[in-house]
């Protein structure tokens, strides 16, 4: 089927649009010509027609108000000025050449160069540098409102199924780097359900009890005990000790960041059901929607809400140029 | 036997009318609330997710539009086609099954929008074994009121009926177009889903096509008929101008049809199709005055009736809304106003500017005139009440508009303010948290618009209580010119 837009836009379709166009234009001065009469002369009375309805329905024939068949015509005439100028008429583009995609893209590329003259130094610095500046800081808290705040909260704290970016616990690492790296390419995660490898909702609610016992939490003894048995199952991954295992992302079950809930009813549901989650990429290159410099205040951000980690390695020691110079004055 | 009009499907469809009214507008104050407190009906356990704002939103639409509005155009084209074709309808078993099929769509709306069931489509949510429904009754009112045109006394054919005539063939166009849908039963899924013909631009297209002329024909074409009718003769005048009738009928028929894309503005839609949806749009606005002016002008003469008569007041306060929002709309679907007011609550102001301020007030001002005459009664049991009614109605409404153009251009304005480096000034939840006082104000000028139905429910009991269903309306000889 025919998109009706730029090159599949056949020579019929062109001419069937462009053509009913200009006869319903053309239709709508010719209705309102055949119905234009003289203006009462003073004093005149309107001629009063001879039909009858319903007893006492009367028309009169008065010619139009003035005033608004001018404003018909007037009407008519911008439409007509405005197919001229823009596109309208099946493929004729309009001797403006506007494109709603031009306008968007105009206005973006302005946008960006602004944004790059304010953002772009922050991208020679390393993250705990921008982290340390206050400007940085708050052009990220910017973007954090716009594009994370959604799902993440105000306050970054999360919310049942999205993490909390200010503890000191992290599911896929709390470097700069590893923190740059979920939000450009987003992160996914899945736990399968588990509900018949650990014997159903009874044996759910007993490996509940033995994980909130591994953390040293409230559980209840015998429920526990039950189910240290049926933890096996989960061993593979968050380990004999509950710890998880924090370079395959594994979550550790002995802290207390419990992103799908951390009462019995709430792990015992994760067992059964299992759990999937992601983030969406972020960067350009990954199919999102920010530049490298956004994306790298976003990072000195996160990681300076208080629960970021030292880098891996040393940031490498570069002559950069002086935070103070390198934040534009005129922010 | 001496020949008489059939009034008894006018009755029950006028009595419906105020039922319905009460039972959409409930609705809408009920989904207003959970606006101002998200977990209101959240208390009621197990019924909760019946009553959540997403099932009830497409009810309060449906049985507004389609309940309310729909039994109020039923009412009044039967009646108006009777009196002024000077001939009993076509049929009265047709009539009893317009009737009886139309509170059954309704019943099943009810029961289904709340269950879940919907196409998805806005104003054509119904599943498709009520759109078959839909069309079945569709049709029977079509051969009802276009054959009792047939066999009229009078040599001429009323206006009001033109503008019937064209909202029935129009409404059943768009109807069989935009529900053209596959049941997914077909693919050995279930019995109550169906997926649309179309897919993609191609479907918001044709959805807006349908979605912007169900707001042309069902909501104006139609009621303008009402007005043509119930206007001339509250006010005992005759209609201003036939010319003026003449092009505006046409104008607005042809030019209502190239609308529906300004819906669409800044989307996937094509440049060229946004550009004819706005610039129909803005030529719309004349056609569309050319209704409100032969109302309006059909009071010269008789002005100092508006201080006495309130019947008259719902009727041309109608026509003042009508003239106001048929201004809004044409100026919304200019690109550069549709770039701040598109997706904001200045929508929904303009949407219960044409609703309550002319939809619902024009249909009250016709009840209040009819349902006396239906009963054998001169005037309604409360001629007061009707006045505190008008102005409780118009009080709502203008609280309500007011409150949300505010918070609609605030929200837009928010949504698109700008720090210096660039950022967004505020997070979408700031722009919901600036919504709250703006929210109350429009529960208090909707519940207000709503307390005034039951008023006229009341008023409306006394006047049948006392008065004597009339079935012998004698249909006087026709005077043909």
């Amino acid at each position: 089927m025919t998109d009706f837009a730029g090159s599949d836009f056949s020579e019929f379709w062109h001419y069937y649009i462009a053509a009913f166009t200009v006869l319903g234009i053309l239709f709508s001065i010719w209705l309102l010509s055949s119905q234009t009469t003289k203006k009462l002369a003073e004093g005149e009375q309107a001629e009063a027609l001879a039909p009858t309805w319903d007893g006492d329905l009367k028309e009169l024939n008065n010619p139009l108000p003035r005033w608004w068949m001018w404003m018909f015509y007037g009407l008519i005439f911008f439409g007509i000025g405005y197919l001229v100028l823009y596109p309208g008429m099946g493929k004729f583009a309009g001797t403006l050449g506007w494109t709603s995609f031009q306008e968007w893209k105009d206005d973006k590329d302005a946008v960006d160069a602004e944004f790059d003259k304010v953002m772009g130094p922050y991208k020679g610095q390393d993250i705990m540098t921008v982290a340390a500046d206050a400007k940085a800081r708050e052009m990220g808290q910017n973007l954090f409102m716009t594009y994370c705040s959604q799902c993440h909260g105000s306050s970054a704290q999360g919310g049942k199924g999205f993490p909390n970016l200010t503890d000191a616990q992290w599911l896929f690492g709390g470097s700069p780097e590893d923190i740059q790296a979920s939000i450009a390419g987003g992160r996914i995660a899945e736990m399968p359900a588990m509900g018949d490898a650990v014997g159903g909702e009874q044996g759910a609610r007993e490996v509940a009890n033995y994980v909130l016992s591994l953390g040293g939490k409230q559980h209840d003894a015998t429920l526990a005990a039950a189910g240290q048995a049926k933890y096996a199952a989960c061993a593979g991954c968050h380990g004999e000790d509950g710890k998880g295992m924090a370079i395959a992302s594994f979550p550790d079950l002995t802290d207390d960041a419990w992103q799908h809930g951390g009462s019995e009813s709430a792990i015992a549901q994760s067992i059964i059901k299992g759990r999937k989650g992601g983030m969406p990429a972020q960067s350009q290159a990954s199919g999102g929607m920010l530049s490298d410099a956004k994306i790298h205040l976003l990072t000195a951000y996160v990681w300076g809400l208080g629960g970021g980690k030292q880098p891996a390695t040393p940031a490498p020691v570069e002559v950069m140029a002086a935070p103070a110079e390198a934040a534009p004055a005129a922010y | 036997m001496e020949a008489t009009y059939n009034y008894k499907v006018v009755r029950q469809f006028s009595i419906m009318t105020v039922v319905w009214g009460i039972v959409g507008m409930l609705v809408g104050v009920i989904i207003a609330a959970q606006l101002m407190w998200p977990t209101l009906t959240e208390a009621l356990g197990p019924l909760a997710p019946y009553l959540s704002y997403g099932r009830l939103r497409p009810l309060h639409t449906n049985a507004v539009i389609f309940a309310f509005g729909g039994s109020a155009l039923f009412a009044t084209s039967l009646y108006i086609v009777q009196r002024t074709c000077q001939t009993r309808l076509l049929s009265d078993g047709l009539a009893a099954f317009v009737f009886w099929g139309w509170q059954l769509v309704i019943l099943l709306a009810a029961i289904s929008l709340p269950m879940g069931y919907t196409s998805g489509k806005e104003y054509a949510e119904l599943e498709w074994p009520i759109d078959l429904l839909i069309t079945v009754v569709w049709v029977a009112y079509a051969v009802l009121f276009l054959g009792t045109i047939m066999i009229r006394k009078t040599q001429h054919i009323y206006v009001a009926n033109w503008f019937f005539g064209a909202y029935i063939i129009t409404i059943a166009i768009l109807h069989l177009v935009n529900s053209a849908e596959l049941p997914w039963a077909l693919a050995g899924g279930s019995w109550f889903k169906s997926y649309s013909a179309y897919a993609g631009v191609h479907d918001a297209m044709v959805q807006w096509w349908y979605g912007h002329n169900a707001v042309g024909f069902f909501l104006t074409t139609a009621f303008l008929g009402m007005m043509y009718y119930f206007i001339p003769k509250q006010a005992g005048r005759p209609i201003f101008s036939y010319r003026l009738s003449i092009v505006h009928f046409w104008a607005l028929n042809f030019i209502y049809m190239w609308a529906g894309p300004h819906h669409l503005l800044y989307t996937a839609l094509p440049d060229w199709v946004q550009s004819l949806g706005m610039v129909f749009s803005l030529m719309l606005i004349a056609p569309s005055w050319g209704g409100m002016l032969n109302g309006i002008m059909t009071l010269s003469g008789a002005w100092h009736k508006l201080r006495t008569d309130p019947i008259l007041k719902f009727l041309i306060t109608a026509l003042s809304f009508y003239g106001m929002s048929t201004f809004e709309g044409p100026m919304m679907s200019v690109k550069t106003v549709n770039a701040l007011s598109h997706y904001t609550e200045w929508n929904i102001a303009h949407v219960h500017s044409g609703a309550l301020g002319w939809v619902a007030m024009i249909s009250i001002g016709s009840l209040y005139h009819l349902i006396p005459r239906l009963y054998g009664r001169e005037e309604m049991h409360s001629v007061r009440l009707i006045n505190v009614h008008f102005w409780w109605s118009t009080i709502g409404v203008v609280l309500y508009i007011a409150s949300m153009w505010i918070a609609g251009v605030a929200q837009g304005l928010m949504w698109r303010a700008t720090n210096l480096d660039g950022t967004l000034t505020y997070s979408f939840a700031q722009s919901v948290a600036a919504m709250y006082p703006f929210y109350a104000i429009r529960l208090i000028g909707g519940a207000m618009f709503f307390a005034g139905m039951l008023l006229m429910a009341w008023n409306v009991w006394k006047t049948v209580a006392a008065g004597k269903a009339v079935n012998d309306a004698r249909i006087p000889q026709a005077v043909t010119a």
